[in-house]
């Protein structure tokens, strides 16, 4: 009973990208998100249980206990602070970078910037590192509209392609991280359910370094 | 802003207990403080205010940031609520007793946190906790753990994990490592996180030696069953010699817990490192089933004394009271009793109503003209035959 495990998963790319590494080690999702309206998905393993969420919120449900396990980007991850977790793995999924974006030459000026960007604390942390005082403004979507309309000189987003930025005008400018999925564990529950969660960390671990090798 | 709607607002985590919970809060500190009490452990009640320069020795900044602050009208100086009463039990150890020997100390009370802690976010916990100073071994270990394990058992939390680890492992590596303050910080916050990911990369830059690096990537996976300990000795390399004597240390207290707590599952944590900048020894927390955090935790703190000119060696624990009423079984209050008329200058109603509270009897007395209630009584007093007697309340 008290071996039964919960995994906390985002919706979209992080969900997709860990479906195959939960299959190494024998949980088959067997509801589908697009299709279900489920809250809690099934699994093959009757005692195990996936929680789709936000992507922010996935650390909270992990620190807090409410999941075991999840699977976190490092950008939400470094916003959240990382208390109370574990960040046993790094899965090599979802893979991107977090950059400061804006027009060409924005950033040659001794003014104080104003920054659109959700990634609030990253990047009050990464512009006092570089000695600058910044003006952060909170949003919570198309950071790529902020400086079109002049609400901010700059943005702090992550980035893929760069492919949106491009269209409208804007170019990548700073690199602050190289961000991909962590395998996030509950301190508590590392603790209490620490054979089952070891033995799923470490098949998670070869399997990505088998597929890394691959690469 | 306050309005007519709103003034019976309480401030963010801040919480009373009505009676349903405030009893069995009462009646679970009557049961901890008697059991400390019979182990030797002497109660003491410390201010919910002192200077802050005595209220925030050594126990970094965290514990800062959590103090409510406020300026002492007297003297100008500034004071804080305290947040935590180990250091008010250290500086009493040192200063207001002063005792050559042994002391046992145990308290309860409110804390106060300016920031929301935890799960419940509560800002008020109720802090209970034993400090014993003076004796550096495995005993005193033992006898703190086994007192903080009894606590729980007291309370009725069941299916208890022991997470038992030693902050003296890292100190020790990073003293061989030879590393700054900046770089034990960083790796100890990466170790503490068991940032695996960072970890590995932070060391494999540091340029040290392959054997010191192995050790300290090692140190961060060392946790499981009680097997980690023989593991530790098998796997780490080239070990600095404190490490032999803390695992030593740490296998006889886990074989006499066991011997005394087969009820209780251990888990081993090398890389555990809660309270690391004041800890010096073993640390320890308890987990149950269910709860995504520890419900009680303590360790040794030989050091903390020094700044009242006195470092003993020393080791506690604290819980919070309002969380082991939420896991545990609680004691409802007493329930019956007696109802009685008003007395109206019956001296022979009121000596009867005085004998059997006396008695331990819960006697509500009836106020003239009160709507008719049982104030949960199941019996009342009625006159027969010129005496007081007691029947059944229909």
């Amino acid at each position: 009973m008290h071996d039964k495990l919960t995994i906390a998963l985002s919706k979209g790319r992080i969900f997709k990208e860990t479906l195959p590494l939960l299959r190494h080690v024998g949980i088959e999702c067997v509801d589908d998100p697009e299709t279900s309206r489920k809250l809690i998905l099934d699994t093959n393993l009757p005692d195990v249980k996936i929680v789709l969420l936000r992507a922010s919120d996935v650390p909270t449900y992990v620190q807090y206990g409410a999941a075991d396990f999840g699977v976190a980007g490092k950008d939400v991850l470094m916003e959240h602070g990382g208390e109370g977790l574990y960040e046993l793995l790094d899965l090599r999924i979802a893979r991107c970078r977090l950059m400061v974006a804006g027009r060409p030459g924005v950033l040659d000026t001794r003014a104080r910037l104003r920054v659109a960007t959700k990634y609030v604390e990253s990047a009050r942390r990464y512009f006092a590192e570089q000695g600058r005082q910044v003006e952060i403004i909170k949003l919570y979507g198309s950071m790529e509209l902020a400086p079109l309309v002049d609400l901010a000189d700059c943005i702090v987003d992550v980035v893929d392609t760069g492919n949106t930025l491009r269209a409208n005008g804007l170019e990548p400018l700073e690199h602050m991280a190289d961000i991909s999925s962590r395998l996030i564990v509950n301190r508590a529950s590392m603790k209490l359910k620490h054979a089952r969660l070891q033995q799923m960390v470490d098949r998670i671990a070869s399997c990505v370094n088998q597929e890394g090798e691959k690469a | 802003m306050t309005n007519d709607r709103n003034r019976w607002l309480l401030p963010a985590g801040i919480e009373e207990l009505l009676p349903e919970r405030a009893w069995p809060v009462e009646a679970l500190r009557r049961r901890l403080i008697d059991h400390y009490a019979r182990a030797g452990y002497e109660l003491v009640i410390p201010p919910m205010v002192e200077f802050v320069d005595s209220l925030l020795i050594g126990l970094g900044e965290d514990l800062d940031l959590r103090t409510f602050k406020i300026i002492d009208q007297l003297t100008g100086r500034l004071m804080g609520l305290r947040a935590d009463m180990t250091p008010q039990m250290a500086r009493i150890d040192a200063h207001a007793l002063a005792q050559e020997g042994v002391t046992r100390l145990c308290y309860l009370g409110s804390v106060l946190h300016t920031l929301p802690d935890g799960f419940a976010g509560s800002r008020s916990p109720m802090q209970v906790g034993v400090e014993l100073f003076g004796h550096s071994g495995v005993s005193s270990d033992l006898e703190v753990i086994g007192l903080m394990l009894d606590t729980l058992r007291i309370a009725g939390v069941r299916n208890v994990v022991l997470d038992l680890g030693h902050v003296g492992l890292y100190r020790a590596f990073a003293a061989q490592a030879g590393f700054d303050e900046a770089t034990e910080d960083t790796v100890f916050d990466l170790l503490r996180r068991k940032a695996l990911p960072e970890l590995d990369a932070l060391l494999s830059s540091l340029g040290l030696p392959e054997y010191l690096a192995a050790n300290l990537r090692l140190l961060a996976r060392l946790n499981g069953g009680t097997a980690v300990l023989g593991a530790a000795r098998e796997r780490l390399s080239r070990p600095p010699e404190a490490v032999g004597a803390i695992l030593d240390h740490l296998d006889e207290l886990l074989r006499r817990l066991r011997e005394r707590h087969a009820d209780v599952r251990f888990n081993i944590d090398l890389a555990e490192l809660h309270g690391y900048r004041y800890q010096t020894g073993t640390v320890f927390a308890a987990y149950v089933p269910g709860r995504g955090e520890e419900i009680a935790r303590g360790g040794r703190y030989d050091e903390i004394g020094r700044v009242f000119g006195r470092a003993r060696p020393a080791t506690g624990f604290s819980a919070d009271v309002r969380s082991l009423i939420e896991l545990g079984e609680a004691v409802s209050a007493p329930g019956g009793g007696i109802l009685a008329p008003d007395a109206r200058g019956d001296a022979g109603l009121w000596s009867t109503i005085l004998r059997l509270r006396d008695e331990g009897e819960r006697v509500v007395c009836a106020l003239p003209g009160e709507p008719a209630s049982r104030h949960g009584c199941d019996r009342q007093l009625v006159l027969r035959d010129g005496h007081w007697q007691i029947i059944e309340l229909k």
